[in-house]
């Protein structure tokens, strides 16, 4: 266990690397179940990691973790400088200016059009005047494509168009760390696959650190930078797309495969009831 | 028993975690709403303005129509008790004091929590379950300044006024048909009313409404943040708030009348 690559990453040369996020010695208890076992993880400034796991292997715990909407038991979280597990909640504040979330179903207000969703956190944070901020909400809707949608109600928009509004307001501030909860969760394949080249765009053409916690192994191995792999509340590896796929590690080759295998189960199973066979 | 020990003791263990969020939210509510502008994150004006269309001016007609059925009841009922001993021309002794002190607070207060109360809640669980809540705290938007402290300031200066409201119209009420009644003039029975009305009696309503109101505000804001489950829990925590309310108006409203008046 302790051979995995996360531990490999923790030499000295890596620390000094520039990590905007480092987690270390993570542990989380919800009541008397333990979530998290000590996670490791360092991700560095314009990579895209993905967090990838099962459901119930604490992936969306970490992620509550990384962005400050949980408190760990043990551990330190340290976000653009700031140790996540002991800050104050005005610096918490001050950070979660500086990173943007697109979560699962967009989260988007109800009551308000989509380029007023986007224009919140400016409205909410700066002092700029009301033109100035709508120029630059629509710009960041022209950025996911969605400029012609800008002030439609969210519940007249598809479950893509959800998401990529979620992301014209998550990167409104500019933050320099970019957070995704299940992109592909929901969406048809072609759909899912326009938001994975959302995402790569977003990394190399405005510089930004990109975490995305995801199960969908074909956006995973598409989009990741590293790979981290986490089962059931423990760090399996961290490491590049081709080092995970050869991986020897017995468990990880399981996630991997039981997803494909469970796929290839379904469709068959699909076919030949479609075709009266079965 | 046993069981039964374990459940009173875990629903009373609830109850007192969910009083306690109460007074945290009523806390940091008025800490935003003083000191929030100094910090960069007012309390926005805007929010509070729609917010008191809702909880008041769209209450309006109901709040009148129930006054006016208050105000009637009252009358019919205090002619008819009085008429037994020969005294209905002092029929408005009795509905001045029972407007002002219970009625009109009452009536209103059951109205908003039932209107507004839930409203409050449902829209909370919803915005919890979609993770609404969770994006306006990674935006470094405080949910309390922002959702909870305009809800309750609306609700503080609304219901109130909605009470003088109510209370104008049942007086108004009572009046027109006791003075038919009793072919007197509307003028007499005003004047009479405000004769046996001392600024005490109009304090005690008022302040009732005020506790009324926060007791809506922050009872529809710990259901709705405590939302588990999907559209069914929002049924489940709308309904809960509502009765919550309610139970807790009615309980406050004895209470508050023994230590103001005995």
């Amino acid at each position: 266990m302790s051979l995995t690559a996360s531990h490999i990453d923790q030499t000295p040369a890596a620390t000094a690397r520039d990590c905007p996020i480092a987690v270390s010695g993570l542990n989380t208890h919800f009541g008397d179940t333990q979530i998290l076992f000590d996670v490791d993880l360092d991700i560095e400034r314009g990579e895209i990691m993905v967090i990838m796991g099962g459901s119930g292997s604490g992936k969306s715990t970490l992620l509550r973790h990384l962005v400050g909407l949980e408190r760990p038991t043990g551990g330190s979280i340290r976000v653009l400088g700031d140790d996540l597990a002991t800050i104050g909640s005005n610096d918490l504040m001050a950070i979660r200016r500086r990173l943007g979330v697109a979560f699962q179903g967009g989260a988007l207000f109800s009551s308000m059009s989509v380029v007023e969703n986007v224009k919140l956190p400016l409205r909410e944070h700066t002092k700029l005047d009301e033109r100035t901020m709508d120029i630059m909400a629509r710009l960041k809707l022209e950025v996911v494509n969605l400029a012609g949608a800008a002030d439609l109600m969210p519940s007249q928009l598809s479950g893509g168009m959800l998401k990529r509004a979620a992301v014209a307001r998550a990167i409104v501030m500019d933050p320099q760390l970019l957070f995704f909860d299940e992109p592909s969760a929901g969406l048809d394949p072609v759909v899912s696959s326009a938001l994975d080249d959302l995402i790569l765009r977003l990394r190399d053409a405005m510089d930004m650190t990109i975490v995305v916690v995801t199960h969908e192994l074909d956006s995973a191995f598409k989009i990741a930078d590293r790979i981290c792999v986490l089962d059931r509340g423990h760090v399996l590896a961290v490491d590049t797309v081709d080092a995970i796929r050869a991986s020897g590690n017995q468990r990880i080759q399981n996630l991997l495969n039981r997803e494909a295998e469970d796929e290839d189960l379904d469709a068959e199973a699909y076919l030949a009831r479609l075709t009266g066979t079965a | 028993m046993l069981q039964f020990a374990e459940a009173l003791g875990r629903y009373s263990a609830r109850a007192f975690d969910g009083v306690g969020y109460a007074a945290s939210l009523l806390g940091e509510s008025v800490y935003w709403t003083f000191d929030g502008a100094r910090r960069g994150q007012p309390v926005r004006f805007g929010a509070v303005v729609l917010q008191m269309m809702q909880v008041g001016i769209q209450a309006v007609p109901i709040v009148t129509l129930l006054s006016l059925a208050i105000g009637g009841m009252l009358a019919i009922q205090s002619l008819y008790s009085l008429g037994l001993f020969g005294a209905e021309s002092y029929a408005y002794v009795g509905i001045a004091f029972s407007v002002t002190r219970e009625f009109a607070p009452l009536i209103t207060g059951i109205l908003v929590a039932g209107r507004s109360g839930s409203a409050l809640a449902a829209r909370l669980s919803t915005m919890t379950i979609n993770q609404e809540v969770d994006a306006l705290n990674v935006m470094g938007i405080n949910p309390v300044r922002y959702l909870v402290a305009p809800a309750l300031l609306a609700m503080v200066v609304m219901v109130p006024a909605l009470t003088i409201w109510s209370g104008a119209v049942s007086m108004l009420a009572a009046g027109l048909y006791v003075s038919v009644s009793l072919d007197t003039t509307l003028v007499a029975f005003a004047t009479d009313a405000a004769g046996v009305l001392a600024p005490a009696d109009l304090l005690h309503g008022f302040g009732k409404s005020v506790l009324f109101a926060a007791l809506i505000a922050l009872i529809g804001v710990v259901n709705g943040s405590q939302v588990k489950g999907g559209a069914e829990g929002v049924g489940k925590v709308t309904t809960r708030a509502v009765v919550q309310s309610i139970s807790a108006i009615v309980i406050a409203d004895m209470v508050f009348a023994y230590f103001a008046t005995v």
